[in-house]
């Protein structure tokens, strides 16, 4: 008898508890947006390439920072949905978006996979995007009216790769891919590219430990140069194992691999790579590296930071230009010509950005150094 | 001879097929263990591996204060030194999973064998109020003292629920496993320093060749990791086959009941099966770290899977089927990769259990911890 009034007791308790918790969240789905308008950012902040994400969180944080100092009466909040870079976590992160009707505009999503796995989602539901990051060519092919990109895709990095593998003097490159969406897109290009100087060397997990049966395949093949399309920390490991293996090719990789993640994981195996990207260097605009400075600590804006304070500032021209719905804010995005940090921002049809232009940057001395325009 | 590549680079392969597959074969002893003694799949053992990754990386970085230096100046040791490092390691790296895997089966598993003690209810309380805690703050010190002020009279409740002697279905040590598993690596990932982010570990020798055998340089660490393996295998079975404890294991396997009738602890010898499997998988983790230099929240997935498939492979329950079963993997894998790519690499592992398991269905050497046959 006892032994059940305390179990009675108990479950009351944990009841209650619940029911506290679901009392205290808010109901966020309501049709109409009742506080500050929101842009979104959607990518990964955590996980295997969380870097490359938190770079862009920062470029747009310091936009809309910016804009909110200017505009102390029409305040701007940044909201965040971590995908972790899952295609697969995407979906559930998109529809929650989607739900707010405070958020006016994403920028992100940050990777191709992810935006293959979603952007589908932002076009019925009319939520305009800007990419400052995901570059695999098929995402402007569907037709999507809401997709716009910040940077050129891999269909000018991929040839602006090769040719600085083949300006090197590189005769037998072997082209290695982490099998995602973007990676085997790049180094597919890379690999079409190169024509009969490259040797397909197949695809490895980046979740996996070991890559030697890659490497083995790698030195077998007598190459000498890699190029890798995939992530930082994938590459990271990759170049370091290579490295220890005693394969002394050159190792080459793209935008994904552009993050202090990859010297971290390479440690000095890491030295004399070269990366390449679409994405402007970090001086590329003095006043806008000064800004970034000043907000994060002296710290140096990092890859995507400054195509994702672009993406931002087109949103907040439309809103401060009075555009509310999200199919104001998409058609002022669609007409939008004017010049950002990086580059002129206006888009064509299929939401790529015109006029295009590919880097190539080195690791020396464990850090990144621009090596200039290729081409 | 063909002039494939599978051919050309045949014992290269070898050496990284062993050095992988001797790490898979310790990991899958612990599953191995478990399954013979209490035919339980504890997944949540992959989870204790990582926890001893983390337990090397500790020791070699905080105890030991071995710097992570990234220009090139490795911080190598050499001689009689590198040795007592390498041992102190390992031992850190073994006391956590060996520690990591006691406690998760009084929390996770003893509970539901009808038979939870003071100490499940008051880290169930624990956690429980620490969760709990979390809806209302977030603030780990704060959430922390909640926790410990509600842990007396929520373990008390604990203890009173807590049905003895009535043991749960077996689907529920199944959910149990998988959720501990998710729970264990979660919260690393979410309260450890870099969170989801990969971390690295010191690199404490010069990964150069140390003999040259058909052709193929054997790196030092390979070696390292594969007479490791052995040699704590070569432990492991002395143990179970020599030693009063070991007999109990062997017993408890065979027939827990009739070993309790005849005197045997059965709860003992439970948590000797449960810190051997982490013991080992703690050896592991430190080689692991020896080849590798790193380590993340979710390092265990794909290696506790894989581990697990080299233990049914092998014959689950049956410990040398543990190392046949994991060295066989680690090949297969590597010559699987080189003949048809690394995307089929997966693939090209779990056909090759398929097959095995239509012919020989308890696996290559059958299960048997439970008939003395280990």
């Amino acid at each position: 008898m006892k032994k059940s009034v305390l179990r009675v007791g108990a479950s009351m308790l944990v009841l209650s508890l619940v029911g506290v918790a679901c009392g205290g969240s808010d109901d966020s789905s309501a049709d109409a947006c009742e506080g500050n308008s929101k842009i979104a950012f959607f990518g990964a902040l955590t996980g295997e390439a969380g870097n490359l994400g938190i770079n862009i969180k920062k470029g747009l944080d310091l936009a809309v920072a910016q804009h909110n100092e200017a505009n102390p009466d029409a305040q701007i909040d940044v909201e965040a949905y971590d995908s972790q870079g899952d295609p697969d976590q995407a979906p559930a992160l998109a529809d929650k978006a989607i739900a707010d009707a405070c958020v006016k505009g994403i920028v992100g999503p940050a990777f191709s996979g992810e935006s293959a796995a979603v952007n589908a989602k932002f076009e019925e539901a009319g939520l305009p995007l800007i990419t400052p990051s995901a570059t695999n060519p098929a995402l402007s092919t569907n037709g999507w009216d809401v997709f716009h990109r910040a940077l050129a895709g891999d269909d000018k990095q991929g040839p602006g790769a090769a040719s600085r593998i083949v300006a090197d003097g590189k005769m037998k490159v072997g082209v290695i891919d982490d099998n995602s969406e973007y990676g085997k897109g790049l180094a597919d290009i890379v690999q079409t590219s190169l024509g009969d100087k490259a040797v397909e060397l197949n695809s490895l997990d980046p979740e996996a430990a070991d890559y030697s049966a890659v490497i083995t395949a790698a030195k077998d093949a007598g190459v000498d140069a890699v190029f890798f399309g995939g992530y930082y920390a994938a590459a990271g490991k990759l170049a370091k194992q290579m490295a220890d293996a005693g394969v002394t090719a050159q190792f080459y990789s793209g935008d994904g691999t552009l993050d202090v993640g990859f010297i971290e994981a390479a440690g000095p195996a890491a030295e004399g790579a070269i990366l390449t990207c679409t994405c402007a260097p970090k001086d590329s605009n003095p006043e806008f590296l000064k800004a970034f400075q000043d907000a994060n600590k002296g710290e140096d804006p990092a890859t995507y930071a400054a195509e994702a304070y672009d993406a931002a500032s087109v949103f907040l021209a439309a809103m401060k230009d009075g555009k509310t719905s999200r199919g104001d804010i998409l058609k002022f995005i669609n007409s939008y010509d004017a010049a950002g940090v990086t580059k002129q921002l206006n888009w064509d049809e299929a939401g790529e950005v015109t006029g295009s232009a590919v880097y190539a940057y080195e690791i020396k001395d464990g850090a990144i150094k621009g090596l200039g325009l290729i081409k | 001879m063909p002039d494939w590549l599978i051919i050309r680079t045949f014992w290269e392969l070898t050496v990284t097929g062993l050095a992988l597959g001797s790490i898979y074969a310790l990991v899958a002893l612990g599953y191995t263990l478990v399954y013979g003694v209490l035919r339980l799949i504890n997944f949540a053992h992959s989870e204790i591996f990582m926890v001893g990754t983390f337990g090397a990386l500790l020791a070699s970085s905080q105890f030991l204060s071995i710097p992570l230096l990234e220009d090139g100046n490795y911080p190598y040791r050499t001689g009689m030194t590198l040795i007592i490092f390498l041992v102190f390691i390992m031992l850190i790296a073994m006391l956590f999973s060996g520690i990591g895997a006691v406690v998760l089966e009084r929390v996770a598993y003893r509970p539901l064998r009808g038979n939870g003690d003071a100490f499940g209810a008051i880290v169930l309380a624990f956690l429980t109020t620490f969760i709990v805690s979390l809806v209302f703050v977030d603030q780990a010190k704060i959430n922390v003292i909640i926790a410990l002020l509600a842990t007396a009279p929520i373990s008390y409740a604990y203890m009173r629920f807590f049905k003895q002697g009535r043991k749960a279905p077996r689907l529920a040590f199944l959910i149990s496993a998988i959720g501990a598993s998710t729970a264990i690596s979660e919260a690393v990932g979410v309260w450890s320093k870099h969170g989801r982010d990969q971390y690295q570990t010191p690199r404490l020798l010069e990964k150069k060749t140390l003999f040259t055998m058909f052709g193929t340089d054997v790196r030092i660490d390979y070696a390292i990791v594969i007479v490791g393996a052995l040699l704590m295998m070569t432990a492991l079975t002395l143990f179970v086959n020599k030693t009063r404890l070991g007999r109990g294991v062997r017993a408890v396997a065979q027939d827990a009941e009739t070993s309790r009738i005849l005197g045997v602890n059965v709860d003992l010898i439970i948590i000797v099966t449960f810190a051997l499997g982490g013991v080992m998988a703690g050896g592991a983790a430190m080689l692991f770290t020896l080849v590798y230099d790193q380590t993340r929240f979710n390092i265990g997935f794909i290696l506790g899977v894989k581990s697990f498939t080299a233990a049914v492979l092998g014959g689950i329950g049956n410990l040398k089927g543990a190392l046949l079963g994991g060295l066989l993997l680690g090949l297969v894998e590597n010559y699987g990769s080189a003949i048809f790519g690394g995307q089929w690499k997966d693939v090209i592992a779990f056909v090759v259990l398929l097959v095995v398991l239509m012919f020989r269905p308890t696996g290559l050497l059958g299960e048997s911890l439970g008939k003395a046959r280990v």
